[in-house]
């Protein structure tokens, strides 16, 4: 057989620099992630805890949008594998495909079903959140500003300092004032009149830490109702702009979740968002338990108080005086107390409203709104800050 | 920097060249490219197609791999190599010198096997590296056109890609045209020729249904549509048409997986064998041929199962066990019989031929099948096990992975309905995945979509139309 021929070409690293194809393909990737991100963005907050968590943890979130379909066989399709020593029937060898990705390894065996999910960052869910809800651009970054330790006030000038700081105006005036004065004395060239070490003026500043301020922030949810993810995902982009708003005016944040159907309990966030659904409501047993947590932890000379409750309107008539007197008294102990009523649209006619029992309610720091679709979280949480007593004073 | 240049890898070239002409190894002239694993990424995620059409789905593999390879999940292969003529190759320039050996050696067994299996025949490859280019600049004109853009360039292409691969397999069969297949239908149609027609009552004349586009079910989806959507535009029939070809192209690489990895695993062997390394060599080698050929316990390896099924033909010819049934041809001598296979085979009748009893017991081979959240065996090769592990096999490998699906009818109900018909075989359709695909035709047909399949052994047809998806039992 006659000999094969070959040629070599060595490598050169100019072509390889050259020669990145992919990237175009990669970009274009990582928009139909986002994209896809965006589009379940109501699914992934609904069910992920993101209040009070830090903002640099990785969320895992499936990617349903860049999927590649093809026409696959599903679970009843067999398979063949190779066994280590002896092997028995109806002994386990893995995990079947539609639970998850092959994360033993042996996706490799069958096509088609690619199972994905990208890593995300809290900072990143929270930034295409606001882009959900088409927050303007200004809000949004006081929103995320981060409260600074220590703030810098300016006090006088000094004649040393460091370049930064460097002020040319004083720095100007008192050459001229040296370069008058010289004139009285002497002839002097007003176009040659060269700057000296101590017309340099410096502006000096001082630290001044920030006052510690305590805030709280107490969510109450009703759970009687069936909270379906839209619900959830209103509820919980409502308490995490509040949250997020509290922290940067405040340095110490709290966080108190209460749920209760016809009685109330504290619980944890992740508790909060996936408790199931019972009977009645008694509206007033969380306002109760709320005043109770904030009496014996919170209590306001020490802490600013907000609150606020969201629910779906529906009480026992019997309690809505209770729950007013209990509304009222909450009013008392803190800074802002807010009600908010979830009905996505359609639903509001069949069921009663809390709303008409608040609007007795007097108090200057009370505030209702009605949440119906996503774009009211915005103006319902605009308006409902407009009634802060701290702000006020 | 590694401890050899390119004159050592050209020296180590020429002696494993020499061996392959000895083994009488028939190869397409061969070139080498020596690259870094930044550049072997991107050729993975492009099938090693230099200049091929842009599309994100490659971004994605390309992310998919990096992140496998950063983790450390996975390294890259040794080398890549492409069905061309002059058949072109990667070598990784941070490899040892022992792994470019034997990756050089491992390419002439690709290389060979490219140019003389018959599944290849029909890949022209010596237009490979022009057509990819060719097709790679149209797609890239589509997208900067003004009047197209790149939404309207990808919403074909994800189309096109999610039914690239329901073609037809044998490509060595030649398909037939219109015109014959309106002759057949006729010739068919005639009654048989009866020498006793005189006692026998005359066979009615039925006519045969000549006005049904298809007339015979048609498994080339891609080129359907093409050819029978008037409302396509010139350039959308061109994408179809480029991503049928490149699918044409790939189909003997999916149906001789088995062998040709196994091949090229058997030669890579045979040479460095021969080679007579010195010793540090060898020892390095064996350490890395085991990585390649060794079982994936729970799983297959195909370089594994291909080198053991070829080492057992050779055996059998060479040195047949008392009571073992005979190859065929035995006359042959071994080499004579391998090359004879390497030929004529294709994964399915690579092991349905060769794949034995006793090999499938010696590799402890068993069947699985889901069970609720878990994979649970089904079947070991006890006593007769090993047939049915074999079927299984068998029909998993290659394109039989692929579901089988076929256009019926371009006018059903005389709605414009495509009518697409699944060949159930036992294994019913994933069906999220029958949903999603069946848009992605819909897209194509600009018409409703019909799939008539088995799920859990009831007839349903599967539909996508204007109001989206539904589905409905048959009788």
């Amino acid at each position: 057989m006659s000999k094969p021929q070959s040629t070599f070409r060595p490598f050169r690293s100019s072509q390889a620099e050259r020669s990145d194809r992919s990237a175009g393909d990669r970009l274009r990737h990582r928009q139909k992630v986002r994209e896809s991100i965006r589009e379940n963005i109501a699914d992934i907050i609904a069910e992920e805890s993101i209040i009070g968590r830090d903002r640099d943890r990785v969320i895992k979130v499936p990617i349903r949008g860049v999927k590649e379909y093809r026409f696959v066989f599903g679970d009843n399709a067999p398979g063949v594998g190779q066994g280590e020593g002896e092997v028995e029937k109806g002994q386990v060898v893995g995990k079947s495909q539609q639970q998850g990705d092959g994360a033993d390894g042996k996706a490799g065996d069958r096509p088609g079903i690619d199972y994905y999910e990208t890593d995300v960052t809290l900072e990143e869910l929270i930034e295409i959140m606001f882009e959900d809800l088409e927050l303007p651009d200004l809000e949004r970054k006081k929103l995320r500003e981060i409260p600074a330790d220590r703030l810098f006030k300016r006090k006088g000038y000094r004649s040393v300092g460091i370049r930064v700081r460097l002020d040319k105006r004083e720095t100007v005036k008192a050459k001229l004032r040296r370069q008058f004065a010289a004139e009285r004395h002497s002839e002097v060239d007003p176009e040659h009149f060269p700057f000296h070490q101590d017309d340099l003026t410096y502006r000096h500043k001082v630290t001044e830490p920030k006052n510690e301020s305590n805030a709280v922030v107490v969510c109450i949810m009703d759970t009687s109702g069936s909270m379906d993810t839209m619900k959830k995902y209103l509820a919980r982009s409502f308490f995490f702009l509040l949250y997020q708003f509290i922290l940067t005016k405040y340095r110490n944040v709290e966080i108190v979740f209460i749920s209760h159907h016809t009685e109330a309990s504290e619980v944890t966030e992740g508790e909060f968002f996936h408790k199931g659904e019972s009977g009645g409501t008694l509206i007033s047993s969380g306002y109760l338990k709320a005043l109770e947590i904030i009496e014996s932890r919170y209590h306001p000379s020490l802490w600013n108080v907000y609150a606020f409750h969201c629910s779906d309107g529906d009480n026992f008539d019997a309690d809505n005086t209770a729950a007013l007197r209990a509304a009222n008294e909450l009013c008392g102990v803190c800074n802002l107390f807010g009600y908010g009523e979830i009905k996505p649209l359609g639903s509001r006619h069949y069921e009663s409203s809390m709303l008409n029992v608040f609007r007795r309610l007097e108090a200057n720091n009370f505030q209702t709104v009605l949440i119906e679709r996503k774009e009211d979280i915005w103006t319902s949480f605009k308006a409902f800050l407009a009634k802060d007593r701290a702000a006020e004073s | 920097m590694p401890a050899y240049d390119i004159e050592d890898l050209e020296e180590w070239d020429k002696r494993i060249r020499d061996k392959v002409a000895e083994f009488g190894l028939e190869c397409f002239p061969q070139e080498f490219e020596v690259c870094d694993h930044s550049e072997m990424l991107g050729y993975m995620a492009y099938s090693g197609m230099p200049s091929h059409y842009p599309h994100w789905s490659y971004g994605k593999a390309y992310e998919k791999l990096k992140t496998l390879y950063d983790y450390g999940v996975s390294g890259l292969p040794y080398e890549m190599v492409i069905n061309s003529n002059p058949s072109i190759a990667y070598l990784m320039r941070d490899n040892s010198l022992l792994l470019q050996i034997l990756t050089i050696a491992h390419v002439y067994g690709h290389n060979d096997f490219f140019r003389n299996n018959f599944t290849f025949r029909t890949t022209r490859s010596e237009y490979t590296i022009g057509r990819v280019k060719a097709e790679g600049a149209r797609v890239r004109s589509y997208i900067e056109d003004p009047s197209i853009g790149i939404e309207s360039v990808e919403a074909v292409l994800d189309a096109a890609h999610a039914v690239s691969l329901q073609c037809r397999r044998n490509l060595a069969v030649r398909k037939r045209s219109p015109e014959e297949e309106r002759r057949v239908a006729i010739e068919r149609a005639k009654p048989p020729e009866d020498p006793f027609r005189r006692i026998h009552r005359r066979v009615e004349y039925q006519e045969p249904e000549l006005r049904r586009v298809p007339l015979a079910p048609d498994e080339d989806l891609l080129l359907f549509i093409r050819d029978h959507n008037h409302y396509l535009a010139e350039w959308e029939r061109d994408l179809l048409t480029i991503v049928h070809e490149n699918s044409q192209y790939f189909i003997p690489q999916i149906e001789t997986k088995i062998m040709n990895e196994g091949w090229a695993t058997f030669w890579h062997k045979r040479i460095l064998d021969s080679l007579q390394l010195p010793q540090a060599l060898q020892i390095e080698f064996i350490v890395r041929h085991n990585q390649v050929a060794r079982p994936i316990p729970g799983s297959l390896n195909p370089y594994h199962l291909g080198l053991k099924v070829w080492e057992d033909i050779e055996r059998r010819c060479v040195a047949p066990e008392s009571g073992e049934e005979p190859l065929d041809g035995s006359s042959q001598s071994a080499a004579e019989k391998l090359f004879e296979v390497r030929a004529v085979d294709r994964d399915s009748s690579f092991l349905r031929r060769h794949l034995t009893e006793r090999l499938i017991r010696e590799m402890n081979l068993f069947e699985y099948r889901a069970q609720g959240e878990n994979m649970v065996v089904s079947e070991v090769a006890g006593r007769d096990g090993w047939r049915q592990i074999k079927e299984t096999l068998i029909q998993g490998v290659g394109m039989s992975s692929v579901p089988v699906i076929r256009v019926v009818d371009s006018d059903y109900g005389q709605t414009r309905t495509l009518y697409l018909a699944h060949e159930h075989d036992g294994r019913d359709l994933q069906l999220e995945y029958a949903e999603k695909t069946l848009s992605f035709v819909y897209r194509l047909w600009h018409r409703d979509v019909a799939l008539e399949t088995t799920i859990e052994g009831s007839r349903m047809l599967l539909r996508f139309g204007e109001g989206g998806f539904s589905s409905k039992a048959l009788k």
